[in-house]
């Protein structure tokens, strides 16, 4: 070795000191989950009533989102992407606003439109009795206001950058409007939907001031897992840290997922 | 099928196309023009992915495009074949699945629809590769499947973009002969657009010179290789191109000299073609059989291949290929002077 390329390699130490800092700043509150988690009660905390009733309605909320934000989303997104239409900009800003919301303001907007005395709300509360608010469907709102823009954001810019010659050439193949988004625009933007779906996924799972603002705190019907590890530590905080390690499990489960995603498009593009 | 008849206007900006074609069932024609005379725009046009302002497109006997009438049929439903000069093979799917994209947008099932694919694959030699992504298989073998690919969804017309132009030289060749073997055995119209006049004269039966969104000349492609109309046309042909006044076996060139035609026959407005290799260049005023005699001074000497090109500035001014012995001989560099010497029966001489 010599010194040049040792002195290229080794960072000097105003640069070094302050980025361990950042670092052991990042990782040591996750360490700290992982040392004080009550690991022999585990599996005890985790089948306890509350417990599993949070984890099945975390994960049914939060897939439920999932599929409206595809169901609803995805055509927003193309809309976005490729349509001219006007306000079409305005529109495009409008969807990243719930990003930039603070969740409990996204809450309180959702109980004035879908509240029973909401804009929208009294309309459906007096022709279709349907209340969104305290209720599991009002869990799935709040999720997908927050959760949708990610899905949209991810989805559009994978249709920007899409290669729209292929299309063309599909469509001279004789393929109609919708067997060409079918069969080569789906697939093309696949992955960058299933990173939009998973990212989605993991933010209505972790989702706390909206749901809680707009949906309550009931066990069993409004509960999901962020609002149960809040209340458990008032009460149990064993059971916090054990609910807390499930969502650390999907996170990095997530991040794994996407990884692996870009992996993918490099090898693809 | 009576083919392909269409009058093409399309107007961008201050660019305008205008073209009338005419391609019979089997015949393959060749739009040949520099970049940017509005080749790539006809064959969008013709294919339905660009609407026409002004004109007609009729494809066998389906008017696909008219204005007028307010008739515009989609791509999907013209029947054109189309082959990019980027290929544009889908990523996601393998060489059989690409193949046979067409047999399934025409209702066939996945299964019927490679079978029917297949054909095509082993036709083209493509059998070894059936299993590849695009991305897995080389620019030639690329080109194959864009053509296969383009056929298998049974077309009324094919049009070829570029075709060979994504290719390295090397290979160029060997699928410019390939494809011309293609080309004979299908049965529909086919148009390709290219700007290298050895595609014009190896695949097509005509060519139509585009420049400038016009047609400056149409024809076989001996005549157009014979007696170019234009100078962009007797330039990739590699011709002198020579505009004069004829009468009496005599042209008095437009810029300057004159020649002895091969015959009286022609009078009025008239174009000379001559291939460099037929001037001959001498150091004394040359005593010979050759009619046409003049003097001018080399500008330029440049080895193209095997030979060199001497441009010469004149009464008419040249451009003569000779060999490198010649160049030694005469000691020909910028600013010698020459003298130039032609046989009258080697110029072709046409009204113009």
């Amino acid at each position: 070795m010599n010194k040049r390329g040792r002195s290229r390699s080794t960072p000097p130490w105003p640069v070094a000191i302050p980025a361990i800092i950042a670092l052991a700043f990042l990782v040591l509150p996750v360490l700290g989950l992982l040392i004080r988690a009550p690991w022999g009660r585990l599996i005890e905390l985790l089948t306890s009533r509350t417990s599993l009733d949070a984890l099945r309605l975390s994960l049914v909320t939060a897939l439920s989102a999932t599929v409206i934000s595809i169901a609803i989303g995805l055509p927003l997104a193309w809309l976005l992407a490729r349509a001219e239409f006007p306000g079409r900009r305005f529109a495009r800003a409008l969807v990243t606003v719930p990003l930039v919301l603070p969740p409990v303001v996204g809450g309180i907007a959702l109980l004035l439109a879908f509240g029973r005395r909401g804009m929208v709300g009294q309309y459906l509360d007096s022709c279709c009795g349907i209340t969104l608010p305290f209720s599991t469907p009002g869990v799935v709102v709040a999720e997908t206001f927050v959760a949708m823009p990610f899905l949209i954001i991810t989805v559009e810019g994978a249709l920007r950058g899409l290669d729209t010659r292929l299309e063309d050439a599909a469509a001279t193949l004789g393929a109609s409007k919708s067997a060409v988004f079918r069969r080569v625009t789906l697939p093309l933007i696949g992955p960058s939907l299933i990173a939009g779906g998973v990212l989605t996924f993991a933010r209505a799972l972790g989702e706390f001031g909206a749901t809680i603002t707009f949906a309550g705190n009931l066990p069993g019907v409004t509960q999901t897992l962020p609002l149960a590890v809040y209340m458990g530590l008032e009460g149990d905080p064993d059971q916090a840290i054990a609910l807390s390690l499930v969502l650390l499990l999907v996170s990095i489960a997530v991040l794994v997922g996407l990884r692996d995603r870009w992996l993918r498009t490099g090898v693809a593009s | 099928m009576t083919g392909v008849v269409a009058r093409v206007v399309l107007n961008r900006g201050d660019f305008t196309l205008d073209i009338e074609v005419a391609v019979a069932p089997g015949e393959v024609v060749a739009v040949l023009g520099p970049n940017g005379a509005g080749k790539s725009s006809l064959l969008r046009a013709l294919c339905g992915l660009a609407a026409i302002d002004q004109g007609q497109i009729v494809i066998g006997d389906v008017v696909v495009d008219d204005p007028a009438r307010d008739v515009f049929v989609d791509p999907a439903h013209r029947r054109i074949g189309f082959v990019f000069q980027d290929y544009r093979l889908f990523p996601h799917l393998s060489v059989l699945d690409n193949v046979a994209f067409g047999p399934r947008s025409a209702g066939a099932s996945g299964g019927k629809a490679r079978d029917q694919a297949r054909v095509w694959i082993d036709r083209f030699g493509l059998t070894d590769l059936a299993g590849r992504r695009p991305g897995e298989i080389s620019g030639g073998q690329a080109q194959r499947v864009a053509l296969a690919r383009a056929l298998a969804a049974q077309p009324h017309a094919l049009l070829l973009d570029e075709p060979l132009a994504a290719l390295d030289i090397a290979t160029r060749q060997d699928v410019r002969a390939e494809l011309r073997s293609h080309l004979r055995s299908f049965q529909g119209p086919t148009i390709l657009v290219t700007h290298d006049p050895l595609d014009a004269l190896v695949l097509a039966d005509r060519v139509v010179v585009l420049e400038s969104g016009r047609v400056t000349q149409a024809g076989t492609t001996a005549q157009i290789a014979q007696r170019p109309a234009t100078s962009y046309v007797a330039q990739v042909m590699g011709l002198n191109l020579l505009r004069g006044q004829a009468s009496a076996g005599l042209i008095a060139l437009d810029d300057g000299g004159e020649l002895h035609a091969p015959d009286h026959l022609l009078a009025g407005p008239a174009l000379v073609a001559v291939r460099p290799t037929a001037i001959s260049l001498h150091a004394h005023k040359p005593e010979g059989s050759a009619r046409n005699v003049w003097a001018g001074h080399v500008t330029g000497v440049q080895p193209i291949g095997d030979r060199v090109r001497v441009t010469v500035s004149g009464a008419p001014s040249v451009v003569v290929d000779v060999t490198a012995g010649a160049v030694v001989e005469l000691g020909l560099v910028a600013g010698s002077e020459v003298w130039l010497s032609t046989k009258a029966t080697e110029l072709e001489v046409y009204p113009g």
